[in-house]
């Protein structure tokens, strides 16, 4: 019997290593996995590489996680929001290595590394600072730059509820990063709100199949304060 | 010298939206043409966190954290409304299915390069989120902003001095003096502030306008 529900948060992060690469689900804190963070961050793996669109907000998720030095470098599109004061302070004091990707070409670079594809062109950035030193070519009379894929070790994402086999269903728009990271990863990690019985997610609404999902873990929600609205994507 | 207040340049931008369209409406400034779409057409707002059909503010007391839109404020969803995850909201843009995005600037150029995501300062930390994908990316790529920077200087440039986020993208610019529209052969003036001679607009623009306009009836 396949049975990828893991007991506990604990169990499920128990083998992220010094200098994973571990990709975080999450658009600010919706989608935030944020049990299996605590969880990280509790275990205590450093040199961390780490994935989201941004780079925290507040004290508590990714933000604890960069506070308490994990982090050796981060990738994302996002990091300056007005409640980012752990990632800023690291950076501005050279304690944490930032490479900026553009939204739309992290979300693809993720996507091109969970469908098997080498690099890919793209017009975003093409002209910018964020293209220096890249290859670029033009095709039929646009210019694009060539991007490589971003893999890692493990993913860490929330969904809404998920199977003993790893199928996933989300919550609005708490899906952003989640199905994409979850193809990237050689061990993707979904902390859902509820497990339900084989059969009763409709195959027509499961968003992530659960041959991306290695490990499920029953995180019941609490009562959610409303994030702080930040300054921009 | 009368200039468009902010709901004008909003009111103004939200006319040029047809019935049909998908737009993305940026963060600031631009987020302000939501409230002047016009009520008999159907005008689908996509939010890139992963949302078509996104709604106004929800009332006080009926946020959902798991419901936001990109500046991560809270929304809600329309009748018709979709999730999507990042990869294909992005492909939404890249991919040339989105007719409309409106984005704010710090410069634009007479051809059409956009400068919005940093000010190049060198204790500024970088973050450029999605503005790069929409500036490449929507059929048509819209930008709101004042004419002039606080210290006078036009944000309408010959070249931009600040990083840029778009090479050639920007078709219409609006400010809070004149609709202008970025052609091979220059910037065009479409409409002009009240009482806002062509001649006053040449000057406080700096670079070379095509005149095309009638000043707007105060």
């Amino acid at each position: 019997m396949i049975n990828k529900v893991v007991a506990s948060a604990a169990a499920a992060v128990a083998d992220i290593a010094d200098g994973a690469t571990v990709m975080i689900g999450g658009f600010g804190t919706a989608g935030m996995p944020s049990e299996l963070i605590d969880a990280l961050i509790a275990r205590g793996p450093k040199d961390l590489t780490i994935v989201n669109n941004n780079a925290g907000n507040g004290d508590t998720g990714l933000a604890a996680l960069l506070k308490a030095r994990q982090v050796k470098k981060i990738i994302c599109s996002f990091p300056r929001q007005v409640d980012s004061w752990v990632f800023d302070g690291l950076y501005k004091a050279g304690d944490i290595e930032l490479e900026l990707v553009p939204q739309g070409n992290l979300a693809e670079r993720i996507r091109a590394a969970g469908a098997g594809i080498g690099a890919f062109y793209t017009p975003t950035g093409y002209g910018t600072p964020l293209a220096e030193g890249k290859e670029t070519r033009r095709i039929d009379g646009r210019d694009y730059v060539l991007e490589y894929p971003i893999h890692a070790d493990f993913a860490l994402i929330k969904a809404l509820r998920g199977d003993r086999w790893g199928n996933l269903v989300y919550r609005k728009t708490a899906r952003n990063f989640g199905p994409i990271m979850a193809t990237a990863a050689k061990c993707a990690i979904a902390q859902v709100r509820e497990i339900v019985n084989l059969g009763d997610l409709d195959p027509e609404a499961v968003a992530t199949p659960g041959i991306f999902v290695q490990r499920v873990v029953e995180v019941p929600a609490a009562a959610k304060l409303m994030a702080t609205p930040g300054a921009a994507a | 010298m009368k200039r468009f207040t902010r709901d004008q340049m909003a009111a103004r931008v939200a006319r040029d939206m047809p019935n049909g369209a998908y737009v993305n409406l940026g963060i600031g400034l631009p987020t302000m043409v939501a409230n002047h779409l016009p009520k008999d057409r159907e005008i689908i707002l996509h939010t890139e966190n992963g949302l078509l059909g996104m709604g106004p503010a929800p009332e006080a007391g009926a946020e959902d954290a798991d419901l936001i839109n990109a500046g991560k404020q809270p929304v809600t969803t329309l009748p018709g409304a979709s999730f999507f995850h990042h990869a294909d909201s992005f492909a939404m843009m890249r991919g040339g299915h989105l007719d409309f995005c409106v984005l704010g600037a710090f410069q634009v150029s007479v051809t059409g390069d956009l400068a919005n995501w940093h000010t190049g300062a060198p204790d500024a930390i970088p973050a450029v989120g999605g503005a790069m994908d929409l500036a490449i990316g929507a059929k048509r790529v819209y930008v709101m902003m004042e004419h002039l920077t606080k210290k006078g200087e036009s944000k309408i440039v010959a070249h931009c001095s600040y990083p840029l986020t778009g090479v050639g993208c920007v078709n219409r610019i609006f400010t809070d003096l004149a609709v202008l529209d970025v052609t091979p052969d220059g910037l065009k003036v479409l409409e002009r502030a009240p009482e806002l001679s062509f001649e006053e607009l040449q000057r406080l623009t700096g670079v070379p306008l095509i005149d095309a306009a009638v000043a707007v009836a105060a």
